[in-house]
């Protein structure tokens, strides 16, 4: 099993550690319901050093990822970020991904864990320039604190004025004398950062944020809660709602689909003529997100039904802790998409209700 | 961890507290601990005849899904109730509050197959330590 740089942090703290991806990953450190409450109500700290950075450098590197992302990279502006996926020529899902710009000829991406050498030998196969792309993390380490606390938590630690990063904006500084990129981004629909720092490092920061956090409720929390509170915003999981057979425009993601970019290299990009096909004809499934009135807990896997006929899948399910139901998302033939319709779950030898609603599932409180 | 010794356990982590013909069912303090936060119980109808080793019921934490197997055979004669709105009794009470079903004994025999508390934790402690 890999281990982040908090592994031992995390067996100190008596988590639970399952195998999320090869990687040994903390699910829980007291309760995945406390510690989801905690990022809604105060803050939450995460290790999200599994995540995977991949630098891209040079003259080239914007055409490089231009040709690669689906959205338009020429936007971004200087230490600001962006989601996008890439996709297959098919127009499936390679992953999904942020890209933070240091400048027009240096950018940062963050990608899921599980995909981090695919994604790297996908973009070095791509690459028709001579930008230089390089894997930067095993010696990074990524903390994510979220919650309505974390700017106070945080300012604590820092003489960088945090109110001055927007929302998906970044800026290098010191955090506990420690060299880091702090980024306004996240996972949870909450107000937060993302903090990218030496892997030497993660130990000292975790125990200093940790302790500026005791007095607001800070948590540390597992990749239980990040879970749920992803789930409540209808963010997309990786090998759940995308993936090679399911790219943006079924998933929802049309917005960060840019058909005609602006670009210093080519209208194109990988995956952009499937894509345009599938918005000519419309994409056969959508993904949908619903909620069980009555009692009972959608799981991946778990049919979707219409008057008892299989009509699609559920991708990502469970027990809302803000809502106190059940929710998930999952795929279903396009004519059943549509919010207020009524469908059922299957749930071992019964059905249950459900209703499709427009995600997110809770409100956003991110600082736009 | 608690394991009260005037209760029967099995590998699957139910407990079954023997009261002549009749015997209430749940999960162990163990059980509980590793499943977490439970918010789910599912139990069988009152009259539901069941099979040793038959799975009768479901209980789901936030993350995970779990069967529940009757140690014994036999007749389903009430289900815990409260659980339906408080799932997490089995988390703060699983021996008392957190019962989930009880039986009429089909055959006490079957009654010799389980475990004593001390030797299902040492089970326990296998089981953890691996």
């Amino acid at each position: 099993m890999k281990k982040t740089p908090l592994f031992e942090t995390h067996q100190a703290l008596n988590a639970k550690i399952i195998d999320f991806g090869g990687w040994g990953m903390p699910v829980q450190y007291s309760s995945v319901l406390e510690e989801h409450r905690a990022v809604r109500n105060a803050a939450g700290l995460f290790d999200v050093s599994h995540m995977g950075e991949i630098e891209v450098k040079g003259r080239d590197a914007l055409a490089l990822l231009q040709s690669l992302a689906t959205n338009d990279v020429s936007k971004i502006p200087d230490s600001g970020a962006q989601y996008t996926v890439m996709c297959y020529p098919n127009g499936g899902t390679v992953d999904d991904l942020l890209i933070y710009r240091h400048s027009q000829d240096h950018y940062l991406l963050c990608v899921n864990a599980s995909n981090i050498e695919k994604d790297f030998q996908w973009i070095l196969e791509n690459n028709k320039t001579p930008a230089e792309v390089t894997d930067l993390s095993p010696q990074t380490a990524q903390l994510a604190i979220q919650g309505p606390r974390s700017e106070f938590v945080m300012q604590k630690l820092t003489e960088t004025d945090l109110s001055s990063i927007r929302y998906y904006h970044f800026q290098r500084g010191k955090i506990h004398g420690i060299e880091s990129i702090i980024a306004r981004t996240g996972y949870t629909g909450e107000d937060g950062f993302e903090i990218f720092l030496p892997a030497g490092k993660a130990a000292d920061l975790w125990r200093e944020i940790s302790e500026a956090g005791k007095e607001e409720g800070l948590l540390p929390v597992g990749l239980g809660a990040r879970d749920t509170l992803r789930l409540e915003m209808g963010y997309p999981l990786y090998g759940h709602e995308l993936d090679q057979d399911h790219g943006p425009l079924c998933a929802g993601l049309g917005w960060i689909v840019k058909m005609d970019k602006e670009s210093n290299f080519s209208g194109n990009f990988i995956g952009r003529d499937a894509l345009l096909r599938q918005k000519e004809q419309g994409p056969g499934e959508r993904l949908i997100g619903f909620e069980i009135p009555g009692r009972g807990i959608p799981r991946a896997e778990y049919p979707i039904l219409k008057n008892g006929e299989v009509i699609g899948k559920v991708t990502s399910g469970s027990f809302s802790p803000s809502l106190n139901k059940g929710i998930g998302m999952g795929y279903v033939r396009t004519e059943y998409a549509a919010p207020g319709g009524e469908l059922e779950i299957g749930i071992r030898s019964n059905t249950a209700p459900c209703v499709v609603v427009k995600t997110p599932f809770c409100k956003s409180k991110v600082k736009k | 961890m608690n394991f009260p010794s005037n209760l029967l356990y099995t590998k699957e982590h139910e407990w079954i507290s023997v009261d002549g013909g009749k015997a209430r069912i749940g999960v162990t303090d163990y059980a509980q601990s590793q499943l977490g936060d439970i918010v789910f119980v599912e139990v069988p109808e009152a009259g539901r005849r069941l099979k040793k080793q038959e799975t009768f019921g479901v209980v789901e934490s936030v993350k995970t899904v779990s069967d529940i197997y009757s140690p014994v055979g036999g007749e389903v004669l009430s289900v815990n109730a409260g659980l339906e709105a408080a799932p997490e009794l089995v988390n703060q009470s699983p021996y008392e509050k957190g019962w989930m079903i009880e039986i009429r004994i089909g055959d006490q025999g079957e009654l010799a197959g389980l475990l004593s508390a001390e030797a299902y934790r040492k089970y326990v402690e296998e089981e953890a330590g691996q």
